[in-house]
C-alpha cells in the first residue's frame, strides 16, 4: 500500500471514522474480487441515497410516525454497519433515541448530523480509494 | 476449514465428501450492501451462494428448487415480508434450517427468532467466522432427522410387535410371524434402511414431492392402519404408489410428526410468552396466511361460519407442515364442491361450533381423502409458488388450488386420534401408569359425565381437572355403533405416542378449556354421516375404540410414554387453542374420517 494510502487508512481508524468491519471486508479482498472493498462502499452509498430520502420522507409527515421512522433509520444503520461506517453508526443511535422518546426536533437535529457523517466518510473514502489505486 | 463427514460422524456420500464445502446457502436481504458482503463472506467459506433481495422473490426460489438448499440466511427486516413469517415457511414447508440475522440484538427479538424457528440469531455486523460454522446447523439437522426417522420407526415396531402380541392373531404381522421374529425381520429392514438414512446427504435423497394427493393418499393409508400401529411398510403398501419407497415414507412420516410437534411447541411457546407470537402474527396477517400463529388465533373465525376462509387458512397452517416436503399440487377442484357443500350444511348444525376443536385434526394434515370440507384453504396455501401471502388461491394456478388441497389436506383425523391418544398414553404418565384396560374402564365411567359437560360448552372438552389418568377419555366400545365408522380406523392416531402428539396435545392453550383433542375426536365422528359416529353430540364417543381393540392401542405402552418426554399433564391444558379451535371444520370432520 502506498504510503500515503496507508496513512490515510490509519488516519480513518485513528479518529473513528471507521471500525473492524471495514478491516472484515478488506480481509474478502483476494483475487477474485481485487476491489472488493470499494464496491462495497459504492454499492452502500447508491442505496444509502435511497434510504435518507426515506427517513426524510418520513420525517416529513404530519404526525411523524417514530415507529416507522425508527424503522427507516434502523435500515439505514445497519447498512452503515457493513462498511463499518463507525460514526455514522453513533450518530444513527443518537436518533434512535430521538426518536424513542418521540422527539421531532432532537430527531431532525440528529439527523443532519448522521447526513453530515455521511457525507464527510464518502469523501474521505472516494479519496482514499483514489490514492490506493 | 473444511471437514469430511468422515471425520465427524462417520457419513459418507459423494456429496458430502467435501461437506461442509458447497452448502448450498440461501441468504435473503433486503440490504444490497450486506447481501453483496455476506455473498462473499459465505464464498469464501467454499459455500455455493444464492443471494435474494426479497422475501417473497427468497419463497418462490425455495419451492422452484426444492432440495435446492441446505440452509437459509434472513435478515429479519424485510420490507415485503416479516422476516419471521418468512422464516416460519421455509421451516415448515421446506424444513430447513434457517439463520436470522438483524442489526437489533434485543433479546425478545431474538427470542421471536428462536419461538419462529430459527436455529440461530446473528448480529449484524457479521463476521465471517460466524457464517463458516454455519453448516453445523445442517448436519445437526439431518441427524435429528434420521434419529427421528429411527425412533419412530422403532416406536412403529413395538407397537406393531404389541398388537401383534396383544391379539391371539397377529393381525399386524405378517401370517405366520411371530412378534418376536417379525420385530427382527423389521429390525432388519431398518438397519438397512437407518444406514442409508444415515448420510445425511441420502436422507435428502429420499425426499419426493408430496404433492397433495400423494399426501392424501399418504393420510389415507395412516388412517386406515391406525396411527398406533402405522409403520411405513404398512403405509406404502396401502398407498400403492409403485415408485415410492419405504424410505420416502419413513421420512414423511417422520416429519409429519415432528411437524405436530412443532406445532405443539409453537403452542406452549405462544402461551408461555403471553402469545406475543400471535398478537404479531395477527396484526400481521389479518388474512392468516400461513403463519401458524395466525391459524391459532383465527381458529375463532371459523366457528362463526365464516369457516370458508378462516377456517382455510387454519387448516393450511398445520397443513403447512406436511406440504413443505414437497410442491403441493393442488388437486383437483372437485373435492373442493362437497367439502363446501358440507361445511355449510354443517354451520348450521350448532354442534358444529364443536368442531373447532376439531380443527386440531386438521393440522394434522391427514388429508381426508375425501375431506369434504372444502374449506378454502385456498387462502392459505402459500406454500406454492403461485400463491403469494396475501391471496392464494387465485395466484396459485396450476399447482395450487387451494380448496382441493384443502381437501386433500390435512384434515386428517389424525388429530383426534392423537387426542385420544394423549389422554391415554399421557394419562399414565401423569398419574398412574394403569393398564389400558383400567384407564378405559375408568375413563368410560368418567369419561362421559366429563364429556358431556365439556359438551355443554359447546365442544367436547375435557376439563383439565378430568383428564386424569385414570379417565379415558376414550371409551373403547362405548357406543360401539356410533363408533363403527370409526372403527376402521384402528386406532390410528390414537397411538400418537410419540412426543409430537403430546406436544400437539399438550399445545392446548385457553380457548375454551377443552380438551380438544377429545372433543376433536368425538366430534368428528358425528358430524360426519359415514362416519357413524353419530352419537357423538354429547355423547363421547371414542372413536371406534372397541373393547377388542383397547388393547392394541398400547397406550400403556412404557417404551412409549417415556418416549414422551415432553409431555406432562400439566401443560396439557385442555384449553389449548389449536389452530383449529376455533375453526369450525364441520366438513372437514367429515372427510376425516375417511373410511
Amino acid at each position: 500500500m502506498e504510503g500515503n494510502a496507508a496513512s490515510m487508512r490509519e488516519t480513518l481508524f485513528d479518529q473513528g471514522y471507521l471500525d473492524e468491519q471495514f478491516i472484515q471486508l478488506e480481509e474478502l479482498q483476494d483475487d477474485a474480487n481485487p476491489n472488493f472493498v470499494e464496491d462495497v462502499v459504492k454499492v452502500f452509498y447508491t442505496d444509502s441515497a435511497r434510504l435518507i430520502r426515506n427517513i426524510e420522507a418520513e420525517m416529513g409527515k404530519h404526525p411523524i410516525d417514530f415507529e416507522k421512522l425508527d424503522d427507516a433509520m434502523h435500515r439505514f444503520k445497519g447498512s452503515s454497519s457493513g462498511i463499518g461506517a463507525k460514526k455514522v453508526k453513533n450518530e444513527c443511535t443518537q436518533f434512535q433515541d430521538y426518536c424513542k422518546e418521540g422527539n421531532a426536533e432532537g430527531c431532525f437535529r440528529a439527523f443532519q448530523v448522521v447526513k453530515q457523517e455521511h457525507e464527510t466518510l464518502k469523501r474521505k473514502l472516494d479519496t482514499y480509494f483514489q490514492v490506493f489505486f | 476449514m473444511m471437514m469430511t463427514m468422515e471425520n465427524n460422524n462417520g457419513f459418507s456420500s459423494p456429496r458430502s465428501d467435501a461437506f461442509p464445502a458447497g452448502l448450498r446457502v440461501l441468504v435473503v436481504d433486503d440490504d444490497p450492501t450486506w447481501l453483496k458482503i455476506l455473498e462473499k463472506m459465505l464464498k469464501k467459506c467454499s459455500y455455493e451462494v444464492t443471494t435474494c433481495g426479497l422475501a417473497r422473490e427468497a419463497l418462490n426460489l425455495l419451492r422452484e428448487r426444492k432440495d435446492g438448499f441446505d440452509i437459509v440466511i434472513s435478515d429479519v427486516n424485510m420490507p415485503d415480508m416479516d422476516g419471521f413469517k418468512l422464516l416460519e415457511h421455509v421451516g415448515l414447508e421446506m424444513d430447513l434450517p434457517v439463520i436470522m440475522m438483524s442489526v437489533d440484538g434485543e433479546t425478545s427479538r431474538v427470542m421471536k427468532g428462536v419461538q419462529h424457528g430459527a436455529c440461530d440469531y446473528l448480529l449484524k455486523p457479521i463476521r465471517m467466522k460466524e457464517l463458516r460454522n454455519i453448516w453445523q446447523h445442517v448436519l445437526r439437522k439431518r441427524i435429528h432427522e434420521v434419529r427421528d426417522i429411527e425412533f419412530h420407526e422403532g416406536i412403529d415396531e413395538i407397537y406393531m410387535t404389541r398388537n401383534g402380541s396383544d391379539k391371539s392373531e397377529d393381525r399386524h404381522l405378517p401370517s405366520g410371524t411371530d412378534p418376536i421374529s417379525g420385530k427382527k425381520r423389521k429390525d432388519v429392514d431398518n438397519k438397512h434402511d437407518d444406514r442409508e438414512c444415515n448420510d445425511p446427504s441420502s436422507v435428502k435423497k429420499v425426499r419426493v414431492v408430496w404433492a397433495v394427493d400423494l399426501h392424501q393418499k399418504f393420510v389415507k393409508a395412516v388412517n386406515q392402519i391406525g396411527f398406533d400401529k402405522v409403520g411405513p411398510k404398512k403405509i406404502l403398501d396401502l398407498m400403492g404408489v409403485p415408485w415410492l419407497t419405504r424410505e420416502n415414507v419413513a421420512s414423511h412420516l417422520q416429519k409429519y410428526r415432528l411437524y405436530l410437534g412443532r406445532l405443539q411447541k409453537e403452542k406452549e411457546l405462544t402461551a408461555s410468552f403471553g402469545g406475543m407470537k400471535q398478537s404479531d402474527i395477527t396484526s400481521k396477517e389479518p388474512n392468516g396466511n400461513h403463519c401458524l400463529q395466525n391459524s391459532v388465533n383465527k381458529q375463532c373465525d371459523l366457528t362463526s361460519g365464516n369457516h370458508g376462509t378462516q377456517g382455510n387458512k387454519t387448516i393450511l397452517q398445520n397443513v403447512d407442515f406436511k406440504m413443505h416436503e414437497g410442491d403441493m399440487k393442488c388437486i383437483a377442484p372437485m373435492p373442493m364442491a362437497e367439502p363446501k357443500k358440507a361445511m355449510n350444511g354443517d354451520n348450521s348444525d350448532p354442534q358444529k361450533s364443536s368442531n373447532k376443536k376439531m380443527g386440531v385434526n386438521h393440522s394434522f394434515g391427514q388429508l381426508g381423502s375425501d375431506l369434504q370440507y372444502a374449506t378454502t384453504v385456498p387462502k392459505q396455501y402459500s406454500w406454492n409458488e403461485e400463491c403469494s401471502e396475501t391471496q392464494m388461491n387465485r395466484e396459485c394456478k396450476p399447482h395450487f388450488r387451494p380448496k382441493s388441497v384443502f381437501n386433500a389436506l390435512p384434515l386428517t383425523t389424525l388429530p383426534q386420534n392423537i387426542q385420544l391418544d394423549y389422554i391415554r398414553p399421557r394419562l399414565p404418565l401423569n398419574s398412574r401408569p394403569s393398564s389400558l384396560e383400567r384407564d378405559n374402564k375408568l375413563a368410560e365411567a368418567d369419561m362421559m359425565p366429563a364429556y358431556m359437560k365439556s359438551r355443554s360448552q359447546g365442544i367436547g372438552q375435557l376439563s383439565p381437572a378430568e383428564c386424569k389418568a385414570d379417565r379415558f377419555p376414550v371409551q373403547p366400545g362405548s357406543k360401539s355403533t356410533n363408533v363403527q365408522g370409526l372403527k376402521s380406523i384402528p386406532s390410528a392416531v390414537w397411538s400418537m405416542n410419540n412426543h409430537s402428539l403430546d406436544q400437539i396435545l399438550g399445545g392446548c392453550s385457553e380457548s375454551e378449556d377443552t380438551s380438544l383433542n377429545m372433543t376433536c375426536g368425538t366430534e368428528f365422528a358425528s358430524w360426519d354421516g359415514n362416519l357413524q359416529c353419530g352419537s357423538l353430540q354429547g355423547d363421547f364417543q371414542p372413536l371406534n375404540v372397541g373393547p377388542e381393540t383397547v388393547e392394541s392401542f398400547n397406550y400403556g405402552n412404557p417404551e412409549l410414554t417415556s418416549e414422551v418426554p415432553t409431555f406432562s399433564y400439566d401443560s396439557l391444558k385442555f384449553d389449548f387453542e389449536y389452530p383449529f379451535d376455533s375453526m369450525e371444520y364441520p366438513v372437514i370432520d367429515q372427510g376425516l374420517f375417511i373410511t
